[in-house]
């Protein structure tokens, strides 16, 4: 036999599946401790995109059970709106089967590779079927498949379909058994709370092998999903202008006005009249060659960027703020969304928030948060587009050391939101370097820089504020034992001097021989207005008081004589009163750290 | 005032500061002082008594910040100290005071400077002077030389001296309580107060003081308190004139004004150290051209000091104006001593001479 036949006897197609199972790096499953992580975050994507578009709050569990010694039980639940019976072999058990693909608009999985391909790595380690349990609705019960993929032709393998009862409503339960091991506990852990960050609408409930974790929610209001848009002029190739021309019906001129975004009748004209086409011929007609001549005029012309607001779903500045604010509390958080900007006919947003001080890490680099339509990313940090902005950002004008990323106790989290997120590699780890996301990055980031170098020169000035005061209050009592020993008399209470120097409301009372009466002065030392209302237990029924009590009872043979009080900063309130019997006084409405009440000696 | 009599107001008027920084905390007020501003700023002439005093602007110092509360903290424990010194009849020099502040944590003294500062703040507030709170200065008072006789009441006894036959060259020492001395009889025409020991030397050597009938003072730079006085009692008791001789640059007539007008440091003693009366004799800038003196260009640190005079209350007078601006044109300054240029005599033969009867003097 001639080598070129022994050759040809060996080639054959190879099915996307045997393709993967070859290539796993290339889906994340590279190792068994990435395993996983990659899974859970596939089948976390495919719950929260499930509840977006069902508009309804994501309630997820996440279970991480050890059957043996390297085998681990992944069970991720949602009350999504569930999948139907026929397809549910498809979804779980063949490679490259989605909704999404095809669409234009930001969503978290697209090319449904992802929870197929756990499938399939649980297959290759174990040999475990995976079981998936879905139900559409309380009409219809739930059902309950075990799935394997069957790898030469990438086709599902069901080897058990049954009806079951199910508590829940609606939803879709995933288990899937693989080889692994749990060393990446940490990331795993930061995983979930990152995506519960960016998610502060979803609460996700996690048992990691006994170990419990609640990330609530902390917005009570479903994301409004993004609707799916044609592609723009500018965002398209070859390739998918041909299989678009060759399945339209329209003449070219009605082709480009509903086959693309934002091209009108007087765009379609001149596009049609640069590439030199006659409008009404059927797109369908079109040669490659013309096809070529018509993409290139669709480049030159201009045309309106894509519309963002309807494809991209970015998460809000405040919505931002409220997930970092519940999963990490921090002394100053901001948020910036910027506008939508455009690459190749993409349309993007990028997102960016700096959180500070609290209970960070105050030594060695900030943390750095990337997040791509939604998802973290956890790995080749160094290789994205982020963390290439945020190290080109000159911290120190904003009064941060830096070693690449800005050091000390920061947070500095970023999103870009796009129809077509530009990842490196197909295992979604890190976003290309686009200058157009770049730009935007390192503006976002500028801007929040700023507020927080305020943020942080009104809290160093703030605290030098409180250090000098603090001196004061070291010297006084010296002052006043020294004093009171040149006057041989009892050493003064210098609490209200204290109170007056660190800012706080001091109440005195005093009891005057001389007029027999009884006084009672608030001094409001703080930078705000206080309201409180003072109490004063006393015998003396204050009838005449300077100030009209709000308020008068008796409690036993004492008056409880109450006063609503309104004291402007830096200003005082004082009433007197006949009587000169002991009376206590007391104060409701002020912190207690920012409250004096002293009982002066009697005059 | 009797001994004993100045000592029960002084401990009263000390404890009277203690009394009131004790009430202020009793009512809850942070304690607080106030005192005159103690800058030329806050210098006014005093019509009735010829002298600089301070203003009417006050410097409060508060316990409210840190640098005010250690103030205060310091002012209490000086109060404290000089009461205990009173009572055991003690004195100490204002140097000794400083160290024993060593021993007083946060009240503890900087530098001398600081201490000095704030006994001259006691004085102003209970307008005694710091003798009064035994506390003598550390520098001796100048040099006399002349025909006068004193009785000094020493700690060894009662002496009785003459200025010319009872002392040697350097002359009689003005020591540094001058309440203690006593003019008994001169033969004096007038008081001439110089600046350098040369020029003192140079009178004496060529018998100025008894071809005039002068009295030789050497002032030893800056005034101490005690020479100002003692120019200030002899001007007023003796009714003898006083005459100034110093060089012929900015810092010496600011010795002038010391003498004349009063220092600004100590102006709350003006009435009592300053000589209205006193003459300044030179070295004006007018005599460098004049007598075409040897002299030296003016350095920057000179111009400043000389526009510093221009704003300065003491100088606001045609005369100093004119000199002033005068010497700022020529850019020179001359030394007293500068005379020797023309021979030895010539200061005591011709330049005194003239200036005296310029000045009336003669």
């Amino acid at each position: 036999m001639d080598l070129a036949e022994e050759l040809a006897a060996q080639q054959r197609s190879i099915s996307v599946a045997e393709f993967f199972e070859k290539n796993k790096h290339l889906l994340g499953f590279d190792s068994p401790t990435r395993g996983i992580i990659t899974t859970i975050k596939e089948a976390i994507d495919n719950s929260l995109d499930a509840c977006e578009e069902a508009e309804v709050l994501p309630d997820i569990y996440v279970g991480i059970k050890r059957v043996d010694k390297d085998v681990y039980r992944i069970i991720v639940e949602d009350n999504g709106p569930g999948i139907i019976p026929k397809q549910v072999p498809y979804v779980f058990g063949k490679l490259l089967y989605g909704s999404r693909f095809h669409q234009i608009k930001q969503s978290r999985g697209q090319q449904g590779i992802g929870i197929s391909a756990a499938v399939m790595y649980a297959q290759l380690t174990t040999g475990v079927p995976t079981v998936v349990i879905s139900r559409t609705g309380h009409k219809s019960k739930a059902h309950r498949f075990e799935i394997l993929i069957k790898t030469e032709q990438n086709e599902p393998q069901v080897l058990k379909d049954e009806e079951i009862d199910w508590d829940r409503m609606h939803g879709t339960r995933v288990e899937i058994e693989f080889k692994s091991t749990l060393a990446a506990k940490k990331k795993l852990i930061d995983y979930l709370r990152y995506t519960a960050v960016v998610n502060p609408h979803a609460r996700i409930q996690a048992d990691i092998d006994g170990e419990k974790y609640t990330y609530e929610r902390a917005v009570e209001q479903a994301i409004v999903p993004p609707k799916a848009i044609a592609p723009h002029p500018h965002g398209i190739e070859f390739g998918q202008l041909k299989r678009m021309a060759d399945t339209s019906k329209d003449k070219v001129k009605d082709f480009l006005i509903n086959g693309f975004s934002r091209v009108g009748e007087k765009s379609a004209d001149e596009i049609l009249g640069i590439a030199k086409i006659k409008p009404d011929r059927k797109a369908s007609g079109l040669t490659s060659d013309e096809l070529k001549v018509l993409l290139d005029a669709m480049q030159t012309v201009q045309i309106p960027p894509p519309p963002a607001s309807v494809c991209l779903s970015p998460i809000g500045e405040e919505s931002i703020v409220q997930g970092i604010d519940k999963e990490y509390e921090l002394d100053f958080v901001r948020s910036k969304t910027r506008k939508s900007q455009v690459f190749s006919g993409h349309p993007f947003i990028v997102e960016a928030a700096i959180g500070y001080g609290g209970k960070l890490d105050g030594d060695g680099p900030g943390q750095l948060l990337r997040f791509a339509n939604r998802v973290p990313l956890l790995y080749q940090q160094g290789a994205c587009v982020i963390t290439e902005a945020v190290s080109g950002i000159n911290w120190k004008l904003y009064n941060l050391s830096q070693q690449g990323l800005p050091m000390g106790p920061v947070l500095i989290l970023v999103h870009v939101a796009s129809t077509n997120v530009p990842f490196t590699s197909e295992s979604k780890d890190a976003i290309a370097a686009i200058p157009e996301i770049q730009k935007e990055i390192t503006l976002a980031l500028q801007e929040l820089g700023r507020e927080l170098k305020n943020f942080i020169s009104r809290r160093d000035k703030n605290r030098q504020v409180e250090e000098r005061a603090r001196a004061v209050c070291a010297i006084l009592p010296d002052i006043a034992a020294k004093v009171s020993e040149i006057v041989e008399k009892p050493v003064p209470d210098v609490t209200p001097l204290e109170a007056q120097i660190m800012r706080k409301v001091v109440v005195k009372k005093r009891v005057n021989n001389e007029t027999g009466k009884t006084e009672i002065v608030i001094n409001n030392f703080t930078r705000n207005a206080v309201t409180l209302t003072l109490y004063c237990m006393s015998p003396d029924n204050a009838a005449d008081s300077l100030v009209k009590p709000d308020f008068t009872d008796t409690i036993g043979d004492e008056f409880n004589i109450v006063w609503k009080i309104n004291v402007e900063p830096e200003s005082s309130w004082k009433t007197e009163f006949s009587g000169t019997a002991h009376s206590t006084v007391s104060v409701r409405g002020v912190e207690e750290k920012l409250l004096v009440v002293v009982d002066l000696a009697g005059i | 005032m009797r001994k004993e009599e100045l000592d029960r107001l002084a401990d009263t008027k000390l404890y009277d500061i203690a009394d009131k920084w004790y009430n202020q905390m009793q009512n809850a007020l942070i304690p607080f002082i106030s005192l005159p501003t103690r800058t030329k700023h806050n210098i006014e002439y005093d019509e009735r008594s010829e002298v600089w005093k301070y203003g009417d602007r006050e410097t409060l110092r508060n316990a409210n910040n840190a640098k005010g509360a250690t103030h205060l903290l310091k002012m209490a424990y000086v109060v404290w100290f000089i009461r205990q010194q009173l009572r055991e009849n003690r004195s100490s020099t204002l140097r000794e005071m400083y160290y024993i502040s060593e021993g007083w944590k946060r009240a503890k003294f900087g530098a001398q400077d600081e201490s000095n500062h704030l006994i001259e703040d006691l004085e102003i507030i209970t307008e005694l002077s710091r003798e009064a709170f035994h506390l003598r200065p550390e520098e001796d008072g100048a040099s006399v030389y002349g025909p006068l006789r004193i009785k000094e009441n020493t700690r060894r006894g009662e002496k009785v001296l003459h200025c010319q036959e009872d002392v040697g060259e350097s002359g009689y020492s003005i020591p540094n309580n001058i309440e203690n001395v006593d003019f008994v009889e001169h033969d004096a025409k007038f008081v001439i107060a110089m600046e350098t020991g040369g020029m003192y030397a140079r009178l004496m050597e060529n018998g100025f003081d008894e071809e005039y009938n002068a009295i030789l003072v050497h002032l030893k730079g800056q005034p101490a308190r005690a020479t100002r006085r003692f120019l200030h009692r002899i001007n007023d008791e003796l009714k003898l004139p006083v005459v100034v001789f110093t060089d012929g640059d900015p810092w010496s007539y600011r010795i002038y004004a010391s003498v004349a007008y009063g220092s600004i440091k100590a102006a709350h003693m003006s009435e009592t150290l300053a000589t209205p009366s006193a003459q300044f004799i030179g070295v004006q800038p007018s005599d460098i051209s004049h007598y075409n003196l040897p002299s030296d260009t003016l350095s920057e640190k000179d111009i400043e000091a000389l526009k510093a005079e221009l704003t300065d209350p003491r100088f606001d007078t045609d005369y100093w104006r004119r000199e002033i601006n005068l010497q700022l044109k020529l850019g020179l300054k001359s030394e007293q001593q500068a005379f020797a240029a023309r021979g030895l005599d010539y200061v005591t033969k011709e330049y005194l001479p003239a200036r005296l009867s310029e000045l009336g003097v003669l």
